[in-house]
C-alpha cells in the first residue's frame, strides 16, 4: 500500500516540475507551472469556489447533524423508523444523486421550484444555473446526506453519561445550558473528527460539478479537483495538474494541522490531556 | 411499551407538573421535527419513483402530477434496454465485488499484523499507514495513471481493481481496532495447541471479527458502486462502462434529457445500495460507531 500511495506522491512531485503531455518523455521545467498556476485567474476561482463550498457545507451540515442525532436519540416511540429514514439517502449517492437532485432542483419542471411557487407564490431562482445559487444548491444537496454523520454523532451521543445530566438538573440549569455545558463539549471529538473528514472531502468535489454543471454558469462550481481533472484528462496537461495536485495536498495538510492546533481550545478529552 | 399504558392512568390521577408538561411538549416538538425531517428525505425518493413512471408528456406538466395515472412501467425496460445497462451492471458488480474482497482480504492481513506484532517501528509504520488516509485521491491519481498506461491496462477494470489488493488505511484502522480488542489469552492458547499464525489469523481472529469485516466490506462495496472518478478515467469503451458512467452520459443520446427514463434508470442503479442496507442494517451502524468513536 505504501508502494501505491508514497510512490505515487513522489513522482507528482516529480511531474510538478516539468511538462508532461503522456505521449512524450517529461521535460523539466522548474518553477514554471507553479509560477503560471499562480498567475492562473481559474486557479484562484477554482480555489475560491471550493472553499466557499467548504466554508458553508462543512460548519452548517455539523450543526444539522447533532441537531439530528439530538431528535432522533430523545425518547420518543419509533426512533428506529426515524433513524433509518435519515440514513437511507446516504446509500444513494455518486451519479444517481446527482441525476436527481439535477431534476429536483430544474428551475421549470422541477418540485422545488413548483413548491416554492405554491407556499411563497413567487418563482424560485435558477439554482444550478444561476451564479448565485449554483454553490448554495450543492450544498443543500449534501444536507441530503446528513445521516452519515449524523450516526457518527449518536454514537458520541450515547456515550454521554447520564449522570451527568441528573447532576445538571439538580443545579437547576437550563435544557439550553445543558446543551451548552454538556452534549457540546462531550461530543466535541466526535466534532473535530467530523470536521477534519468533511473538510478533507468537500476539498475533493467532483461528480457534481463534472456531471450537474460542468463547473459552470461561468465558472461559478470550477471545483478545485474539477479543475484538476480538466486539466490532466481534457488539456494532457499532467505537470500542471500534478502541481495543482500538490497544492490541494499542501492545502488539506496545513488545514488540518490548523484545525488540530486549535483544537485543544475546544475539543475535550475525557480523564484530561 | 406494557410500562407505558399500566403507567397512563396513574398520570391522569394526579396533577401533572411544568416540568413534567414541558417534558411532553417537547417530545412532541421532537416527533414533529423527526415526522417533517423525514418527509424532507424520503421526498426526493418518491419523486424519483414518480417521474419514473410517468410518460414524456407527464414530465412536462405543470404543476407536476403527484402520482402519475396511469402509472408507465414499461420506462424500465426502455430506459434499461436503449443502452446495455445489463453490461454495465455486471462490470459495475465486478469491479465492486473483486475489488472489496481484495481490499478486505489484504486489509485483515495488514491489520492482523499491526495488531499482533510487537516489534520496533510499529507504531511508527501504523502513523505512516494512518497518514495515507489524509491524502487526496487526485494527488496519486495521476501518477497512478501514467503507471498503467505504461503497463497498457487503461480500458480494462485492473487499474481500478489491482490497487484494491494493497490494503486500505481506513479499513485497517477499522480491523485494528476489532483485533486488538481480542484476549491476547486466545492467541496464547492457540500457540500452545501448535497453531500458526495462518492458522491463528484465518481460524480464530477472521471468524471472532466477521461484524466488523461486513461492515467494512459493505462500505467498500458502496464506495466502489459509486465510484465515479475512477472509472471515468481508466475506462474508454461503451462495453466497459460501469452503470455511474452510463447515468452521466445517459441523456447524451437525446435532444431532450428523457426525465422519466432518467429516473427509472437511476431508481435501478440505486436499488444494489439500498436493498445492501435493508439487509444489512446493523453493520452498517455498527461500522460507522466504531470508525466514529475512535
Amino acid at each position: 500500500m505504501v508502494l501505491f500511495i508514497g510512490g505515487p506522491i513522489i513522482m507528482s512531485l516529480y511531474f510538478s516540475f516539468t511538462q508532461y503531455n503522456i505521449a512524450n518523455p517529461p521535460v523539466f521545467v522548474g518553477m514554471k507551472n507553479y509560477v503560471s498556476l499562480f498567475h492562473d485567474p481559474l486557479f484562484w476561482k477554482s480555489i475560491k469556489v471550493t472553499l466557499y463550498f467548504t466554508i458553508v457545507s462543512v460548519p452548517v451540515g455539523l450543526i444539522l447533524s447533532l441537531l439530528t442525532a439530538m431528535l432522533v436519540n430523545l425518547d420518543i416511540p419509533g426512533q428506529r423508523f426515524f433513524r433509518t429514514i435519515i440514513y437511507l439517502p446516504t446509500v444513494i449517492s455518486g451519479v444517481a444523486m446527482a441525476m436527481l437532485w439535477t431534476w429536483l432542483l430544474n428551475p421549470q419542471l422541477g418540485i422545488v421550484n413548483y413548491l416554492i411557487y405554491k407556499f411563497f407564490h413567487v418563482q424560485g431562482p435558477q439554482w444550478l444555473f444561476s451564479e448565485t445559487w449554483v454553490i448554495p444548491s450543492l450544498v443543500v444537496m449534501t444536507f441530503w446526506g446528513l445521516g452519515g454523520n449524523m450516526v457518527i454523532y449518536l454514537a458520541g451521543l450515547k456515550g454521554v453519561p447520564d449522570s451527568l445530566y441528573e447532576a445538571a438538573q439538580l443545579d437547576g440549569a437550563s435544557k439550553f445550558r445543558q446543551f451548552w455545558n454538556i452534549t457540546l463539549p462531550m461530543v466535541s471529538p466526535t466534532t473535530l473528527f467530523l470536521l477534519i473528514t468533511g473538510i478533507i472531502g468537500s476539498f475533493q468535489v467532483f461528480v457534481q460539478a463534472a456531471v450537474m454543471t460542468q463547473g459552470g454558469p461561468n465558472y461559478a462550481s470550477y471545483f478545485f479537483v474539477y479543475f484538476l481533472y480538466q486539466q490532466a484528462f481534457g488539456s494532457s496537461n499532467m505537470g500542471y495538474a500534478s502541481a495543482m495536485a500538490w497544492v490541494l495536498l499542501i492545502g488539506v495538510l496545513i488545514l488540518t494541522w490548523i484545525v488540530m492546533k486549535l483544537s485543544t481550545r475546544w475539543v475535550y478529552y475525557e480523564g484530561g490531556n | 411499551m406494557a410500562e407505558h399504558t399500566v403507567s397512563q392512568p396513574l398520570a391522569q390521577m394526579r396533577p401533572i407538573n411544568s416540568a413534567e408538561k414541558k417534558i411532553r411538549v417537547g417530545k412532541v416538538i421532537g416527533l414533529l421535527a423527526l415526522i417533517l425531517i423525514s418527509i424532507l428525505m424520503l421526498g426526493p425518493l418518491f419523486i424519483m419513483l414518480s417521474t419514473a413512471l410517468k410518460d414524456q408528456q407527464t414530465v412536462f406538466l405543470f404543476p407536476p402530477k403527484w402520482i402519475p395515472n396511469p402509472m408507465h412501467w414499461g420506462n424500465f425496460a426502455e430506459a434499461l434496454t436503449t443502452r446495455p445497462f445489463g453490461q454495465y451492471f455486471l462490470n459495475t458488480f465486478k469491479y465492486a465485488i473483486i475489488g472489496t474482497f481484495g481490499e478486505v482480504l489484504s486489509s485483515a492481513i495488514v491489520a492482523y499484523g499491526f495488531s499482533r506484532y510487537r516489534g520496533r517501528g510499529r507504531n511508527t509504520l501504523f502513523i505512516v499507514v494512518l497518514a495515507t488516509m489524509m491524502i487526496p485521491y487526485p494527488v496519486v491519481m495521476i501518477p497512478q495513471f501514467v503507471l498503467f498506461k505504461t503497463l497498457g491496462w487503461t480500458d480494462s477494470y485492473l487499474p481500478l481493481i489491482v490497487p484494491s489488493f494493497f490494503g486500505s488505511a481506513y479499513i485497517i484502522f477499522l480491523l485494528r481496532q476489532f483485533f486488538n480488542s481480542l484476549p491476547n489469552d486466545l492467541f496464547e492458547a492457540a500457540r500452545l495447541d501448535g497453531f500458526s499464525e495462518v492458522r491463528a489469523f484465518w481460524n480464530i481472529a477472521v471468524p471472532l471479527c466477521k461484524p466488523a469485516l461486513a461492515s467494512a466490506a459493505i462500505f467498500g462495496f458502496m464506495f466502489r458502486w459509486n465510484d465515479y472518478l475512477g472509472p471515468l478515467i481508466y475506462l474508454n469503451t461503451d462495453a466497459n462502462y460501469t452503470v455511474s458512467i452510463a447515468l452521466a452520459t445517459f441523456s447524451g443520446q437525446y435532444s431532450i434529457t428523457p426525465w422519466h427514463l432518467l429516473m427509472a434508470a437511476s431508481l435501478v442503479a440505486v436499488l444494489p445500495p439500498v436493498l445492501l442496507f435493508f439487509f444489512a442494517q446493523k453493520y452498517f451502524v455498527e461500522g460507522i460507531a466504531i470508525s466514529g468513536l475512535k
